[in-house]
């Protein structure tokens, strides 16, 4: 029915369009939400998750009866209806205890999940120390040789970089580079760590960085993982012709809406130039059109005109004319 | 005074030295960096004794140093002073990281737009406001308070050869209400020839496995549609008579002034004479139940 159903306000065409495909995207927002069976550990991970997402996440505090691995369709209902294409879906049971499932979303379906345990966890509450802006761009840190080991691997650096890259942007101040997130895989473990960053002189231009830590502190086990298939993937990751486009060079718009341009001529050949032929260039006609001598003459005298270069084509013709001329007369 | 200077100067050096040194961090293997996403990916090996005997100070020594390296792409990039404070200017990222929802389609051409660009026709941009020549001012071409509203006449002529008793105002209402429905008509055949959908010319929509009633429908639709309503079409031999809702009919408002006495008065009768409903069973239930006599 979309489309087909107009949208009666201008505030809801409007919601209707931003939720509609577009060729540069929106940044993505995460759900955070829980399974029927939840610990207070998971509730306190999924709260700090959402002080760290902020204002790109939606926490879901109520729980609900779903499991994504057997059933997709909860989770992507919820992500539907809160315009969200990461999730955080936090379980615990005693088959998986402090289950983590990180999954994000391609076109209203499940593209990838992957399940972390929780093997301890700190919350940011538990340092105290002065912490971060909210909303800030963190700086991603991936350390260790499992991560680009296998394809799970790379899979899940891949899920955790959208996950925590925060707004794209397109400048950056360069003293409010604050917050370090640091993912380190060692021993089959994943160790996440946020530390403040201190900025230091160090008697250069460049400072001297110090780190204090301000958590969440994660120690996880990776558990299940379902990745998007090679070419589920490569539709995901098609980039529309018009955003690879690189902007046309030494072209502008003045406010006027004219074009503006400097273009690069070559030499001009006179010589070839194609100029209009003027009337008062032409020929006089001649009277007495039969008579053998003058077209001897004007012959001659095309050839000398038009001996070299292009013009000696039009000479060709001449003769071929004259010639035809001739056999009348005889 | 020449070998104070140059203690001085070796001193300055040192310092230096020192200063730069205190920003720089040796890898055996340089780190991927994609500065459009503030991210670093470190592919030197980790020492797992180091790890093993002080975790958290090895977590932190590391990330420190990739952190500075980090950094230090960063400052290199270039800037550009923005009130007073340094900004970076950041590329796009390089990772690639999948949409969330796939690369949109070219929006159908609907019919008059196929048209149009058969024929070249191409939009003129006409203006938004419109002299209105009455009111004698600027108005919108459309819309609320429009210019030129015929439907803002108190008075309308009534043309020569129509008929004297015909409502005008109500044709010009009726006129409009049709062409808003033309128009959604029109909306909802470009959705459903884009979609390549069948639309019927006329009648139902056409189906494959039509059910009883959509038939019946069909078929009582098809019968009505002649010019004098269906009035002179035979029925089937075994046709039976499609159930069609009863009209309302109303009494006149004066009229038969006895046949309402009776009927409002059997009304009242009917209230007076209502009798409470008692269920002897239940009623007596507890008590029976109380004294302990079975109930038959």
């Amino acid at each position: 029915m979309e489309g087909v159903v107009k949208p009666r306000t201008h505030r809801g065409r409007r919601v209707l369009e931003a939720r509609e495909p577009k060729l540069r995207e929106n940044d993505k927002s995460a759900l955070l939400l829980q399974g029927a069976s939840s610990s207070m550990l998971l509730k306190t991970v999924l709260k700090d998750m959402h002080s760290l997402k902020k204002p790109l996440s939606v926490l879901y505090r109520k729980k609900n009866m779903t499991r994504p691995f057997e059933d997709q369709t909860s989770v992507e209902f919820f992500s539907r209806k809160a315009e969200c294409s990461l999730f955080l879906f936090a379980s615990h049971s005693k088959k998986r205890p402090h289950n983590l499932t990180l999954g994000r979303i391609f076109d209203h379906h499940v593209l990838d999940m992957h399940e972390l345990g929780l093997e301890s966890y700190r919350s940011l509450h538990e340092f105290k120390v002065q912490k971060c802006m909210q909303g800030l761009k963190p700086l991603l840190l991936f350390t260790g040789e499992e991560f680009e080991s296998d394809l799970e691997h790379r899979r899940l650096k891949n899920i955790l970089i959208d996950f925590f890259r925060g707004p794209s942007i397109s400048a950056v101040r360069l003293g409010g580079l604050e917050h370090v997130l640091s993912f380190t895989a060692i021993n089959g473990r994943i160790f996440v760590r946020s530390y403040r960053v201190l900025l230091k002189r160090s008697g250069v231009k460049l400072p001297r960085v110090e780190l204090e830590e301000m958590g969440p502190f994660l120690d996880l086990v990776p558990r299940r993982v379902r990745i998007a298939s090679q070419d589920l993937f490569k539709r995901a990751m098609r980039r529309p012709p018009a955003v690879l486009r690189k902007p046309r060079k030494n072209v502008s718009h003045d406010p006027f809406g004219s074009k503006l341009g400097r273009i690069h001529m070559q030499q001009q050949h006179l010589d070839t130039l194609a100029l209009h032929h003027g009337r008062a260039l032409r020929k006089p006609r001649k009277e007495g059109k039969g008579a053998n001598s003058e077209n001897e003459e004007s012959e001659s005298k095309m050839g000398k005109v038009n001996g070299r270069g292009k013009g000696s084509n039009v000479g060709r013709k001449q003769d071929v004319k004259s010639r035809s001329k001739k056999r009348r007369v005889h | 005074m020449a070998t104070q200077l140059d203690a001085l100067l070796a001193q300055a050096e040192a310092a230096e030295e020192e200063a730069k040194r205190s920003v720089t961090v040796e890898k055996p293997l340089e780190l991927h960096f994609d500065s459009g996403n503030l991210l670093a990916i470190d592919p030197n090996p980790l020492n797992e004794t180091e790890f093993r005997l002080d975790r958290e100070g090895y977590l932190k020594n590391v990330t420190r140093d990739n952190a500075q390296l980090l950094i230090n792409h960063i400052w290199s990039l270039p800037t550009e002073n923005v009130d007073g404070v340094v900004i970076a200017k950041l590329p796009e990222g390089k990772t690639p990281i999948p949409r969330e929802k796939p690369v949109p389609k070219a929006k159908p051409l609907t019919r008059w737009e196929q048209f149009a660009k058969l024929k070249r026709i191409k939009n003129r941009k006409k203006s938004k406001k419109v002299w209105d020549e009455q009111l004698k001012e600027w108005r919108p071409r459309w819309g609320y308070k429009r210019a030129n509203d015929k439907g803002r006449d108190w008075l309308i002529e009534v043309p020569n050869n129509a008929d004297p008793y015909e409502d005008q105002f109500a044709k010009l209402k009726a006129a409009k209400k049709e062409r808003i429905a033309r128009n959604e008509f029109k909306r909802l055949c470009n959705i459903a020839r884009s979609r390549k959908l069948k639309v019927p010319g006329v009648g139902l929509p056409t189906k494959d496995d039509p059910s009883k009633q959509e038939l019946g429908t069909a078929m009582s639709l098809a019968k009505r549609a002649t010019a004098s309503v269906g009035k002179f079409q035979e029925s089937l031999p075994k046709e039976k008579p499609r159930s069609t809702r009863k009209k309302r009919k109303f009494e006149p408002l004066i009229g038969d002034f006895l046949h309402e006495k009776e009927w409002q008065l059997g009304i009242l009768s009917k209230m007076s004479n209502k009798v409470p409903k008692l269920d002897v069973t239940k009623t007596c239930a507890p008590v029976l139940a109380d004294r302990n006599i079975p109930i038959t």
